[in-house]
């Protein structure tokens, strides 16, 4: 699979036609680093062509190249022989720094210079890029709204002042700040914790959908991978790619004892990782304002047949999960923020709504669209799914 | 987890962005004292030479012409000789922290150290038999001696700078000079910076040796004093090299101050 051949794959694999693509394909054509007083190349004559508009993601052990193929890409490691080609174009004796404004780079942390404000560290390559300041403002506006920051708040503050999280935000939005067809990531989750992890997931994922750029994101966790990736491509010791295909013919038939053990044991629990909570029946929950009558709700929750009820707040995001108990002892529906809140969006995985129940010590999910509150998952309904995949694959 | 820190404490928030943060109000609180201090002395200074009775002697070299004189030498010759060693150190220190050249800066750091650990006042005289008596000769001296700190303090500074802050520049597109001016050297400056002040308060104390060369300033006061034995010379100047010494440390404070990088 290693081949160039594996292109023809591609256009099944890209999923529905209609995404929006504004990538180009990244084909790599022999190429190797070798370091100095080193016997074995660091990477061996890697041949690869990742798709436009595909967000590819690269595993494997640590040491294994993969983060050196990745620095090859915008030639922050010079390639010691073989040819790197952005769509038709060869770029491998390109300038350096010339190419590099035309691929986004996102690493650990977002990488943000801090002593620049957030406006500043975005708006850095279209100033290299000789945009004018209106331009610029405009632009880094835009992009702080695509990666869920208001602007209003963040633009002027520093690096320091955000959470992890949120700097890595701004980490995504600097790389898009000139909008390149190319992303590359190299473990830019690496330093959050699990559920903001999963939010960011879910963020790239809707930026992605919005955007289709080609993105190559390189991790070590292979759930992170399932998730994210259009394609997986596993590596060996020398960036010898093992297998490269998508998630769900990598889980099905791994190509190697290698691959086997790399996605390890679980591979049955890695299935919900294939599962988004979208894909899934959902419970209608009863839904109420906060400031409305508490006892109007109580009413129709009891008619309902509900015992819990999603608070949300005035643009519709829930803030709340109170029992009908807790609310028939007050007037109105309380505005408080219940910031253990379990949410997932409905590009989650069934993966992550396990994941966040578990962590709040709660038996269900409220899941969020695209307009507000999608609906509840239960925890039975995981243990359905995992059910289900056990039969599927004992049967 | 927007929400959550947004409304965390847009208090302390804000005025972090103000320059004005707690830590930094303490900070300012502390540079208040020093010049207050100086003042003081300064005062009472002005007040003793006034009120004293003084000799003829006394007279020659404390009058306020001949004291002014001293006083002006004594800031020319820290001044020329900060200048220089800022526009050796610093871009040495930068050199010395790029590419290949990084491995030639144990031994420029070494020839640095023997400048800072030969004594200063052997210093003074051997570079004197060597260029010529007067103000050059003693400027030399003042240089060799007092590079060392902006020297180190320059590399160390940028050396502390996080390595993927430099790699994060280049992957974006920033050329190596882009890096150093925009990333490195901004957060590079407070270390510098503190390598300068030791540099200039090292500077305004040596300066006092450059009689022996007859480089001039307030050593000149110093060694009348002793040789004369006439107390009020000796004490008048080391008392003004004392608060000239502190005046300088205090406004190199307020530079760091101002000049830190915004974001802390």
């Amino acid at each position: 699979m290693s081949e160039t051949t594996a292109d023809p794959t591609g256009a099944t694999a890209a999923g529905d036609s209609s995404r929006r693509v504004s990538g180009v394909s990244i084909r790599l054509e022999g190429v190797t680093k070798r370091y100095p007083g080193q016997a074995a190349p660091a990477v061996d004559a890697v041949d690869l062509h990742i798709p436009a508009g595909e967000m590819v993601m690269f595993v494997g052990p640590s040491g294994c190249g993969k983060t050196t193929l990745l620095k090859m890409l915008n030639r922050l490691v010079e390639p010691t022989s073989g040819k790197i080609f952005l769509g038709d174009e060869d770029v491998t004796g390109q300038d350096a720094d010339a190419l590099r404004r035309r691929i986004g780079y996102v690493i650990q942390a977002g990488g943000l210079f801090p002593h620049m404000t957030v406006a500043t560290n975005v708006g850095l390559v279209p100033g290299m890029l000789k945009w004018d300041k209106r331009r610029i403002a405009a632009r880094v506006d835009d992009l702080l709204e695509l990666v869920g920051l208001d602007p209003e708040v963040y633009r002027d503050r520093y690096p320091r002042e955000l959470s992890g999280g949120q700097q890595q935000r701004v980490g995504v939005a600097r790389a898009l700040a000139a909008d390149p067809p190319v992303l590359l990531m190299d473990e830019p989750f690496g330093a959050v914790d699990p559920i903001t992890r999963q939010r960011l997931q879910d963020e790239l994922l809707r930026i992605q959908e919005e955007l289709g750029k080609t993105i190559v994101f390189v991790t070590h966790d292979f759930d992170e991978a399932v998730k994210l990736g259009d394609r997986i491509v596993v590596f060996d010791v020398g960036a010898r790619v093992v297998q490269y295909d998508t998630p769900e013919a990598i889980l099905a038939s791994p190509a190697e004892e290698y691959v086997t053990d790399f996605v390890g044991a679980g591979a049955t629990l890695k299935q919900l990782t294939l599962t988004r909570v979208g894909e899934v029946e959902l419970r209608t929950p009863q839904v109420a304002r906060a400031g409305e009558d508490a006892a109007d709700v109580v009413r129709r929750a009891s008619a309902a047949g509900e015992q819990y009820v999603v608070v949300v707040d005035r643009r519709g995001r829930p803030i709340s999960w109170p029992s009908v108990a807790e609310l028939s002892r007050a007037s109105t529906v309380p505005a408080t923020v219940d910031q253990r809140l379990p949410v997932v969006d409905l590009r989650s995985t069934l993966n992550d709504a396990l994941d966040t129940m578990l962590a709040a010590s709660q038996g269900g999910v409220v899941v969020t669209g695209r307009d507000g509150v999608a609906g509840v998952m239960v925890v039975e309904t995981v243990m359905a799914a995992i059910q289900r995949t056990r039969d599927e694959v004992q049967g | 987890m927007t929400a959550g820190v947004g409304t965390e404490d847009p208090q302390t928030l804000t005025s972090t962005v103000g320059g004005g943060s707690p830590t930094g109000r303490n900070a300012w609180r502390g540079l208040l004292v020093q010049p207050v201090l100086v003042l003081a002395g300064v005062l009472a200074f002005v007040v003793w030479r006034s009120t004293a009775d003084l000799s003829d002697t006394e007279q020659r070299q404390l009058g306020w012409a001949a004291l002014s004189r001293s006083v002006l030498e004594h800031l020319q010759l820290t001044v020329v000789a900060a200048v220089v060693v800022l526009a050796i150190g610093i871009p040495v220190g930068v050199l010395l922290t790029r590419g290949p050249l990084r491995r030639a800066a144990p031994v420029v750091l070494a020839v640095a150290n023997t400048g800072q650990a030969t004594p200063a006042i052997g210093l003074f005289v051997l570079l004197a038999t060597w260029l010529g008596f007067g103000f050059r000769s003693a400027v030399v001296a003042l240089v060799a001696y007092t590079v060392l700190p902006v020297l180190r303090n320059t590399m160390v500074g940028l050396q502390g700078v996080d390595r993927r802050l430099v790699e994060a520049g280049r992957g974006m597109g920033m050329s190596a000079v882009a890096v150093l001016r925009r990333v490195e050297l901004p957060l590079a400056v407070p270390v510098i910076l503190a390598g300068v002040r030791t540099a200039l308060v090292l500077l305004v104390g040596t300066a006092t040796l450059a009689t022996f060369i007859s480089g001039g300033g307030l050593g000149l006061l110093i060694t009348t004093g002793i040789n004369l034995s006439l107390n009020s010379l000796l004490i008048s100047g080391a008392v003004l090299v004392a608060l000239l010494a502190l005046a300088i440390d205090w406004a190199g404070r307020v530079v760091e101050h101002v000049a830190r990088p915004k974001g802390f």
